[in-house]
């Protein structure tokens, strides 16, 4: 007789922990041919506002961090990644209705876009940074620093590679971020979450909700402690998301089109706008 | 203390400036009426005399000109090359320079800034902005900001631009030559409290053979404005002013195609150390808050000062404070201005009265304040908790709360403790303090040992609820500019 398996409770990834949520809500989680895979959480207003303050409280750390560091810290979560990736494999070819093979190919790219990211950490400065010579005796120049608290809504088909594609841009740079997984297969993020507790990554600065778009979301983009808010799973309610986001002028990504091609190399543009630039000015003299 | 010396008045002519009794709209390169005949007054602040008749553009003047502005980008200046849009650059900066007094003084009468801030200040830097970017016109492909589909970035389109009443003149540089440098056209309306240096500046377009319609000018209040952002063939939102109309206008925007960027509100923090040399921070502190009356959005309104040295400073700033000269803004000994507008006035008064209120000690110096006009006197708070409200909210006004501290920590601490991001300053003699200063406050221009100084060559712009995007040197271009999606 073949052995029982012990199978694994998806839970949310709150600063550093993994609680359900607090209302006790789950919901049921199926693969493409719509057969049962597991319950997974349905975060709740409360779960969205405990993910931001966790965020909140990791900034000031991560944020301070040397980029050095924040570098080897990704990349040591690059390394958990590979670790797992039997699991991620399987988890998306049946999640994204895959075959084996497609599946190792987005693991594949999401492992190497995870380290395309970790390599940026300490050289956005030198692209996104400045010296400005001025008319006038004075040291003058611009430097990026991270945006704040950034909240992600996933892209919703491409559940694993769309996913780090959104979350490694805000982070390495120092942003920390509360990150709503694709509602139909958020699986894979919450795998991807064990990753992250197991590798170097400071709790708070990622924490990964599961549950229904239209009913988190709003409450990220109303959060006044929220600063950033990437749509680019949002898809249609994007609208109202970024009129809400208006309350305390957070910075806005809109939706990306539903089918974009996520192994399409990246840019740095993601990375860019979760920056803001500070000028330091001071009089040169004697 | 020493007797103030008695200045002869010595007031700059206003003959050089010609101002027509009325104004029609800037639209396609000519002076046009408004569609159905509504206008306005700008009445100078510093002695309510009426300046001239403004028209007040409505929804059908804006279709107008933003058509016009998108056939000017269709069929000329996305067309020419970058070198060539950059001569027209260099030659609007000439001109701004060589009538460079007739703005200055025109600036004065409608605004009620000093003639020695017009002059000194803001035309001036409105020149070096438009010369700055007309060199970026032909190297944008350099700038760092390629795009996914080719090397040299690409306009936006038709650039829709709103500009408040503090800097008129000034913003508008600011709004326009970025615009034009990267290939965009123009639909700018000005504050409607001071449209006349705009109106000038569409003769200098005239006088520059610019192409017609590449910049429009609209005059008009909050609906005109309304209408400019609104407008669905508008590529690209630009707005500096309050916070208040800058989230209204990020609603508008919302699920659109624009690119939008805000220059909102500020509450800046400007910190004394005690090794600092106080008779530098006290004029900093002054240039600070006092400069252009105090309707800057970066004005260093809160001062934070180190509770060893709070008294020492407090004095010296008193006894500088004291020697302001309020008065005639053409007057070049003037150095206090008269405020914008009987609204504004409204505002400061009723915050000053708020922070009186609730408890703070209230300040200024024997002051003659002339009997027409908008006026008030400089004005320090003393004794401020940070849940004053005049801590709090943006005055607009030449009015400064003075909070205390002990340690770094509880400085940032202070400072940082606002929804506003704008800028702040810091007053030491030690390095490594001004480096970790700056590191630490939530502000997106940081002045070390000096305030308020701008540069076309320098990224400006807000954190938080300061706004987003940057005006002002590489980071300034990507404003008006496709760049990468993902």
């Amino acid at each position: 007789m073949a052995r029982v398996d012990v199978r694994k409770t998806y839970k949310l990834y709150i600063a550093g922990k993994f609680p359900r949520s607090e209302s006790g809500r789950s919901y049921e989680v199926t693969d493409a041919r719509g057969r049962f895979l597991a319950n997974a959480a349905l975060a709740s207003r409360k779960d969205a506002r405990d993910a931001v303050l966790a965020a909140r409280a990791a900034f000031g750390g991560w944020s301070g961090a040397t980029a050095y560091n924040r570098g080897q810290v990704l990349y040591r979560v690059a390394e958990m990644l590979e670790g797992r990736r039997a699991q991620f494999v399987d988890e998306v070819s049946r999640g994204e209705g895959l075959t084996a093979r497609q599946a190792d190919r987005v693991v594949d790219a999401t492992i190497d876009r995870w380290v395309w990211y970790a390599g940026w950490s300490d050289k956005v400065s030198a692209i996104a940074g400045s010296s400005n010579p001025v008319a006038g005796p004075f040291f003058n120049f611009s430097t990026p620093e991270p945006t704040g608290v950034v909240a992600v809504v996933a892209p919703q088909k491409s559940s694993l590679l769309g996913l780090v594609s959104v979350v490694g841009p805000a982070i390495v740079t120092g942003n920390t971020c509360v990150v709503l997984a694709s509602q139909t297969t958020p699986l894979p993020a919450i795998t991807l979450a064990e990753a992250l507790a197991t590798s170097d990554l400071p709790g708070g600065v990622v924490n990964v909700l599961t549950g229904r778009v239209d009913e988190v979301a709003p409450w990220l983009a109303s959060h006044m402690d929220v600063n950033g808010l990437d749509l680019a799973g949002a898809g249609l309610l994007g609208m109202d998301l970024e009129a809400t986001a208006a309350d305390n002028v957070k910075r806005v990504l809109r939706p990306v089109d539903p089918d974009h091609d996520w192994a399409e190399t990246p840019s740095p543009a993601r990375m860019l706008a979760h920056l803001e630039t500070k000028t330091v000015w001071h009089p040169v003299g004697v | 203390m020493a007797k103030k010396f008695d200045y002869a008045p010595a007031p700059e002519s206003r003959a050089i400036v010609d101002i027509r009794s009325s104004y029609g709209l800037f639209i396609d390169g000519e002076f046009a009426d408004p569609a159905d005949g509504r206008s306005f007054k700008s009445v100078s602040p510093s002695s309510e005399e009426v300046l001239a008749d403004i028209s007040d553009a409505s929804a059908a003047d804006v279709d107008r000109a933003v058509k016009a502005a998108r056939r000017a980008y269709t069929r000329a200046w996305s067309k020419m090359s970058g070198a060539e849009r950059g001569k027209y650059l260099f030659r609007i900066a000439r001109i701004l320079q060589e009538r460079s007094r007739e703005f200055a003084v025109l600036e004065s009468l409608d605004n009620g800034k000093p003639i020695k801030e017009s002059r000194d200040v803001d035309v001036p830097l409105a020149a070096a902005h438009f010369f700055y970017h007309a060199g970026w016109a032909d190297k944008l492909e350099y700038a760092g900001l390629a795009t996914s589909t080719g090397r040299t970035p690409q306009p936006l389109g038709v650039a829709g631009q709103v500009i408040p009443w503090n800097f008129p003149l000034l913003m508008l540089a600011w709004k326009i030559a970025p615009a034009l440098a990267t290939g965009n056209t123009v639909v700018l309306k000005p504050a409607e409290t001071t449209p006349l240096t705009a109106l000038l500046f569409a003769e200098v377009c005239q006088q520059a053979d610019l192409p017609p319609g590449v910049v429009n000018i609209l005059t008009g209040a909050g609906e005109t404005g309304r209408a400019v952002v609104e407008h669905p063939d508008v590529d690209k939102v630009a707005f500096t002013g309050s916070t208040e109309v800058g989230k209204l206008i990020a609603r508008a925007v919302a699920g659109s195609r624009k690119k939008v960027t805000l220059e909102l509100g500020g509450k800046a923090a400007n910190i004394v150390f005690e090794d600092a040399p106080i008779d530098q921070s006290v004029e900093g502190i002054v240039r600070g808050v006092f400069f252009n009356q105090g309707h800057v959005c970066c004005a260093g309104t809160r001062l934070l000062v180190q509770e060893s040295v709070a008294d020492e400073v407090l004095t010296s700033l008193k006894r500088r404070v004291s020697s302001l000269r309020l008065g005639d803004p053409l007057d070049k000994n003037t150095d206090i201005g008269a405020i914008n507008s009987a609204a504004q006035l409204e505002r400061i008064r009723e915050l000053s009265q708020i922070g009186e209120d609730e408890g703070a000690g209230r300040w200024s110096p024997p002051c003659e304040i002339p009997e027409r006009g908008y006026w008030f006197p400089p004005t320090v708070f003393t004794g401020v908790s940070q849940a004053h409200r005049i801590a709090r909210e943006e005055i607009f006004g030449p009015v400064l709360s003075v909070l205390t501290f002990r340690t770094p920590a509880e400085a940032v601490e202070k400072a940082n403790n606002t929804p506003y991001g704008l800028s702040a300053g810091v007053w030491t003699e030690k390095g490594s303090l001004i480096l970790w200063m700056a590191d630490q406050l939530r502000a997106g221009v940081v002045w070390a040992n000096t305030f308020n100084q701008f540069d076309p060559s320098s990224p400006f712009g807000g954190y938080k609820e300061s706004g987003y995007g940057r005006e002002g040197g590489r980071h300034g271009l990507a404003a008006y500019l496709k760049t990468w999606d993902n």
